[in-house]
């Protein structure tokens, strides 16, 4: 590693130096501008609030002077800075009820700095697992926090980018159009579609298992369609099964076909030498061997394509939905409320399909877990 | 037979197999309206009335191969490139914002990779969110970007290329840390051995080991991008490309303009991605030993 001579451990103990300096320089100015006349300026000591949050933005850069080589010394950190993020967050100037000032906008620069800090020392831990995860949230977390007071304090029109408690209100708001929307696409178009294609790629690949002349012949078919965008046949299967989900789950058949075949043929041939001779040595004949010998080594590879699928899917749902659908679902929603420029709500469509896309592989992998726990790949995990 | 033709063979009759099944399929799914709408105006009609009748309807169900082909044909031939008539235009407008966004995509996909293999704190905090993304419809926010795009006065192939390269950029960028860290520690110790900088290491060891790791990412990434730019040409009432084309094919009900369309986006996807493993094998070819 590279550190400045002298300067062992404390990483960022400059920028730590910066943000106690704008901190303190903060204190001067005040946190809100004076607006229209008989407003008040709101100072520091205007309230226990934003003099409570300073304090802990303070104690925080104080802290990270030093270095933070245990994870209780970070906590120490990490804790009191975003406590006190947390609170600056709810000051006037941070909602938007008030314009902001010189002492805000520096605040706002220590935090940033501050953040930097924080995610480099939690980065740096080393122990516990739960410390990655841990990071990444914490980084999410910031990531939150100067979207929402980013846009608000810097008033970033909302068709660019709204805040994410404008994404969070629209939601809220106009929940039961939204779980409609999820009903339609992703519990009718997209699992359906899913459960079939996938069904369908296993028992094309299983009842070709024993004609390696077609196996020879679709395989690299298969595995061209890959290249092509088969989200474009959406206007035709419109065409074929109209308007409503039914033509959005062809097309999610359509893409999801096509992995699963090539990968559960794959999967029946990783059954070892070594155990395909023992059955035979049991006389067993194909049925059983399938059964007992192949479909269970070719489980991690049908998991794995059921979790490439389910990505899959509900990219070909929505986008399908693109191409023509009735006035509900996910991607109708998107496309046509972000021609209305309601890009609160478009957002919100994008966070139900997106918790949907990470639940759905979250559960997959879960339950591959559960059943193939004798891999490899799931034992090193 | 020999290896050669114990690969092509099973191919060929499996797309034989298609075609036959294409035409029966033309038959069956077109046989109700040719019967309504051609033959019984004429009169008495006997199958092979009725099945010359199906594979030659203006507005199919689903149009025969030779219908599709035909159309794909005169559009390259009958007009000329510039013509919104022709596919090859549509398609070379596409082909253009895909390989734009493709290229940024893969730069940026490949320098935040290198920064991510430095730092710790990218690593931990930034990666698995990248990671996590591959779970997720990225490509739901199309409509988004076009619309931040468009109200900062971006317009043209900009929003287009923009939405393929983030859809490039996830991919390559997973991919690219995977195959930087892949040099096993004999390696990188035997450059300390050398005292190689970190720069060296990195432009000498880990960016050659990456480069296996690269190419399918890429290929899965140009692909993504080519559907990225098609969605991208829907909403914003294109002219041009394969995207606006499938969606004024299905607005007129012009099957067989759909089909050209579909056809050509596939050979379009097909080339890209030739392109790209022909770029993988003259870059790799110097890997070979012996």
């Amino acid at each position: 590693m590279t550190t400045v001579a002298g300067t062992r451990g404390a990483p960022g103990a400059l920028v730590a130096v910066f943000a106690l300096a704008v901190l303190v320089l903060a204190l001067v100015y005040p946190l809100t501008a004076a607006g229209d006349p008989g407003v008040t300026v709101m100072r520091w000591q205007s309230g226990a609030i934003p003099i409570l949050a300073w304090a802990l933005l303070a104690f925080a850069a104080w802290r990270a002077l030093a270095p933070t080589p245990h994870a209780r010394f970070t906590l120490l950190l990490v804790l009191p800075c975003v406590a006190g993020a947390a609170m600056f967050a709810t000051l006037p100037p941070a909602t938007g009820a008030a314009p902001a000032a010189s002492g805000f906008w520096l605040t706002l620069l220590a935090t940033l700095a501050l953040a930097t800090i924080t995610v480099q020392r939690f980065a740096a831990l080393d122990g516990a697992r739960i410390y990655r995860p841990l990071t990444a949230a914490l980084f999410g977390l910031w990531v939150l926090f100067f979207w929402q007071v980013g846009v608000t304090a810097f008033e970033v029109p909302r068709v660019l980018l709204p805040a994410p408690s404008a994404i969070v209100a629209s939601m809220l708001g106009q929940w039961d159009t939204l779980l409609r929307d999820f009903v339609q696409t992703v519990l009718k178009a997209v699992l359906v579609g899913w459960v079939v294609g996938s069904t369908l790629g296993f028992l094309v690949a299983v009842a070709i298992d024993r004609l390696p002349f077609l196996q020879r012949g679709l395989l690299p078919i298969a595995s061209l369609t890959g290249t092509i965008p088969l989200v474009a046949v959406a206007p035709i299967m419109v065409m074929w099964f109209g308007f409503e989900w039914p033509s959005k789950a062809a097309v999610v058949v359509l893409m999801t076909f096509f992995p699963m075949l090539i990968a559960t043929l794959a999967g029946l041939r990783a059954a070892g030498k070594l155990e395909l001779e023992l059955m035979h040595s049991y006389a067993a004949g194909y049925v059983r061997t399938l059964i007992d010998l192949r479909l269970p080594c070719a489980l991690p590879f049908i998991m794995s394509a059921l979790k490439v699928n389910a990505t899959l899917a509900l990219i070909g749902g929505i986008v399908a939905e693109f191409f023509g659908s009735p006035t509900v679902g996910l991607g109708f929603r998107i496309s046509t409320e972000a021609a209305r420029l309601n890009m609160p709500f478009v957002w919100g469509a994008i966070v139900v399909a997106a918790v949907s896309g990470s639940a759905a592989y979250a559960l997959l992998v879960q339950l591959e877990r559960r059943w193939a726990f004798w891999h490899p790949s799931v034992r090193s995990a | 037979m020999s290896e050669r033709a114990r690969r092509v063979v099973p191919v060929g009759v499996v797309l034989v197999g298609v075609v036959v099944l294409w035409y029966a399929g033309a038959v069956w799914l077109n046989a109700p309206g040719a019967i309504e709408r051609v033959m019984t105006p004429k009169g008495p009609y006997g199958f092979a009335d009725l099945v010359a009748a199906t594979w030659s309807m203006e507005r199919p169900v689903l149009p025969a191969p030779h219908q599709v082909a035909i159309d794909l044909w005169t559009s390259l031939v009958d007009w000329p490139l510039d013509s919104p008539r022709n596919l090859l235009f549509h398609a070379a407008v596409t082909a253009q914002s895909t390989i734009v966004g493709f290229v940024l995509g893969t730069l940026l996909g490949v320098a935040l990779a290198g920064a991510i293999v430095h730092s710790r704190t990218l690593d931990r905090a930034l990666l698995p969110w990248i990671v996590a993304s591959q779970t997720v419809p990225v490509l739901a926010i199309a409509p988004i970007v076009l619309v931040i795009l468009g109200s900062l006065g971006f317009s043209g192939i900009a929003p287009k290329a923009a939405i393929a390269m983030y859809l490039c950029f996830f991919p390559v960028t997973v991919a690219m840390v995977q195959g930087l860290r892949s040099p096993q520690r004999i390696d990188t110790e035997l450059m300390h051995t050398y005292a190689a900088t970190r720069m060296q290491a990195f432009w000498l060891l880990r960016l050659p080991a990456a480069l296996p790791f690269l190419f399918p990412s890429l290929r899965v990434g140009v692909a993504a991008g080519l559907v990225g730019a098609m969605v991208a040409e829907l909403p914003t009432g294109a002219q041009a490309g394969l995207g606006a084309k499938l969606l004024t094919g299905s607005y007129y009900g012009n099957t067989i303009g759909i089909w050209s369309a579909l056809v050509m986006s596939a050979l379009l996807g097909l080339v890209l991605v030739a392109a790209v493993s022909a770029a993988e094998r003259i870059v790799l070819r110097q890997r070979r030993f012996g």
